[in-house]
């Protein structure tokens, strides 16, 4: 069986930093904190790895610019060439400056929106997925906190109520 | 408070020494007469005088020339070629272009006549143009960066910005050198008014007598209300420099907020009145070099160049400053916002760049498109070095979020920013003063060595001035505790 999670649930995000430092500093494990907007630093404090997005930003920002030139190329240049304003495209190199502003949106377009589904995916978020959060306040004004048991139950319920916890739910069992 | 160290003020002083040393020898190699000026381009420029015949032509493009209309068009004749490789009829185009007759009132076979004799002048006049250059691009931007820095500034204080009163005292150093800057930028533009030197050709009455474009801009572009011109912005500048710093100081020692509720709102308008005067002075100071050339948006291109070296030298004088000990409560946090601007405004400065060039290589116009046929035919390094410097390498090293927190990665970064900014400006001066006979040696090293030296020396003797961190800035504690 799974250790036991306690819900703590918070009204403030000051508050709710200085808990997950105070329970970081029992050395708790959180298991997850949900809570209804970013919250600035946390992810520092709760101790997460760096997130490897920008890495991933990066490389479909160069797909992107990639698509973009191929694209270029095989359109003007090589499939159907034109003379646009005195300027016959019979080389992709001489008519770069034209080409460039699509190939900045091709690579902003092609980074904005793998970088989301991206995000989706790793988050494993589809439309119509059952949400995931315990309680529905962390969707209105309510953080929450689940902390895994360890030691005695009432103390640790004490504990969490001191670090200004509102309200701590004991769940009957983890699925 | 900050103690300029010995050392570090014999540097600037040896800087400074070299850097005269370097423009002398500039002044002093430059040809006097034409009989010189030939002698120099048989011995040291071979490939230049026969290898492009028509170069030294381009270079005439935008000036004194009786026949200047003829010579625009052989360039662009020329452009065409090398634009489309599937012409092979240069030397069709070329002779077309000489003899095509824009027939706007100055007889065509008299200026012909005298060619020869004004061309020699012009390359002299040019030759000799070339120290001077190399003292004014230097002077400009170590100018304008510290006028960034004004700026910059004067954005954090009408923002009410969190995060960087603890760098008030930095910037406000900065900021100091613009007086002697502007001193010496004035001092400047007297002696080119004075025809000492042949940067500004609009200056020249001879040649504005024989240019139809040049004399309908007469009325904007003379020595008299140029001058004025300049010394209305730099006195505002500056002006408002003072002002701020006041009450910067005052508010120290206050007992309410009022200092800084008026440094907020003189700064609100500054930035109104700088954004009008900083447009100017780039067609002024800058755009006036190519006279009958213009662009639209040359004042925002000019402003992105030189925004960018201000915040790259607040960081870099930050960085300096906290190695030695001092501004121990900045952190890598106000450092990353600094990086995360140059690294901004650095692709906001190839934005503009690109968006002047493209319409410009787009429309094709003869009177516009001069200005990219000089720099792509004489100016290839520069040019397309300073676009990798200013665009690629930023963007590339700076892109990463932590890279942004490790100092001496922004060092290095940052001075290469600054010299790729100092090239920017390098080709925005030199086509239209020197021309084809251009070159990188004593002269401008000297030039960037000397106000290297000079900025230092003012820019951190006036950190000894005051203690480096504001005392009672309403923003401080935010700005002491700001982290990312």
């Amino acid at each position: 069986m799974a250790t036991k999670l306690i819900r703590a649930l918070y009204t403030d995000d000051d508050i709710l930093m200085n808990a997950v430092k105070a329970v970081k500093e029992k050395k708790l494990h959180i298991e997850e904190v949900y809570t209804p907007f970013p919250v600035h630093g946390l992810d520092k404090a709760l101790g997460l790895e760096d997130t490897r997005i920008s890495a991933a930003a990066f490389l479909y920002g160069c797909l992107g610019l990639s698509v973009a030139i191929t694209m270029m190329n095989y359109i003007m240049i090589q499939d159907w060439p034109q003379d646009i304003g005195g300027k016959p495209s019979f080389s992709f190199f001489l008519n770069m400056p034209a080409f460039v502003p699509v190939m900045f949106e091709m690579t902003v377009f092609f980074a904005a929106h793998l970088m989301v589904i991206t995000f989706y995916l790793r988050s494993r978020m589809w439309p119509f997925k059952e949400a995931e959060n315990p309680d529905v306040r962390t969707t209105d004004d309510h953080f929450l906190m689940e902390v895994a048991l360890k030691g005695d139950l009432k103390e640790l319920q004490e504990f969490l109520l001191d670090t200004g916890a509102v309200e701590v739910q004991i769940p009957k069992n983890n699925e | 408070m900050y103690q300029f160290s010995n050392r570090f003020r014999l540097v600037t002083f040896v800087l400074m020494a070299l850097g005269l040393l370097g423009l002398g020898y500039g002044f002093l190699s430059a040809p006097s007469t034409v009989d010189e000026a030939k002698a120099m381009m048989a011995a040291g420029h071979d490939e230049h005088s026969s290898g492009h015949g028509d170069e030294s032509h381009q270079s005439d493009a935008h000036v004194e020339d009786t026949h200047d209309y003829h010579l625009e068009e052989a360039v662009v004749a020329e452009a065409d070629h090398h634009e489309e490789e599937g012409h092979q009829e240069e030397a069709a185009h070329a002779e077309a272009g000489h003899e095509a007759d824009y027939s706007s009132g100055h007889g065509a076979e008299q200026a012909h006549g005298s060619h020869d004799a004004s061309h020699d002048q012009h390359m002299l006049d040019q030759m000799k143009n070339r120290p001077w250059s190399a003292f004014y691009v230097a002077a400009l931007f170590s100018f304008l960066i510290a006028l960034g820095v004004l700026a910059f500034y004067a954005i954090q204080r009408a923002s009410q910005a969190g995060w960087s009163p603890l760098l008030f005292r930095v910037m406000e150093g900065i900021t100091a050198y613009l007086i002697p800057g502007a001193a010496i930028l004035f001092l400047f533009f007297v002696l080119s008014s004075m025809h000492l030197n042949h940067l500004f050709v609009w200056m020249d009455a001879d040649v504005v007598a024989h240019d139809k474009l040049i004399q309908n801009k007469s009325g904007y572009l003379n020595s008299p209300f140029f001058l004025l011109r300049a010394l209305f912005f730099m006195g505002g500048w500056i002006f408002y420099r003072q002002l701020s710093r006041k009450y910067s100081l005052a508010q120290d020692l206050a007992t309410d907020d009022s200092n800084f509720v008026k440094n907020f709102r003189w700064s609100a308008g500054f930035l109104a009145f700088f954004l009008v005067t900083e447009s100017m002075m780039s067609w002024d100071w800058i755009m006036s070099v190519d006279p009958h050339w213009f662009s639209t948006l040359f004042g925002w291109y000019v402003f992105a160049s030189f925004f960018v070296s201000g915040i790259t030298t607040i960081a870099l004088v930050t960085m300096y400053l906290k190695s030695k000990g001092y501004l121990e409560i900045i952190n890598n946090s106000h450092i990353h916002d600094l990086a995360k601007f140059m690294f901004g405004i650095s692709i906001f400065w190839t934005y503009l760049w690109f968006s002047q060039f493209m319409l410009i290589w787009y429309a094709d116009i003869p009177e516009e498109v001069t200005y990219y046929v000089m720099r792509f035919e004489n100016y290839k390094v520069p040019f397309f070095g300073m676009l990798v410097l200013n665009f690629i390498f930023p963007l590339l090293v700076l892109m990463r979020s932590d890279y942004k927190r490790v100092n001496w990665f922004i060092q290095v970064t940052g001075i290469v920013i600054l010299f790729g900014h100092y090239m920017d400006f390098f080709n925005m001066i030199m086509p239209g003063t020197v021309g084809a006979y251009w070159g990188f040696g004593i002269a401008e090293l000297g030039g960037i060595l000397f106000f290297a030296g000079l900025f230092l020396y003012v820019i951190f003797t006036a950190l000894t001035k005051t203690p480096l961190t504001p005392k009672r800035n309403p923003l401080i504690e935010e700005s002491k505790h700001f982290h990312y």
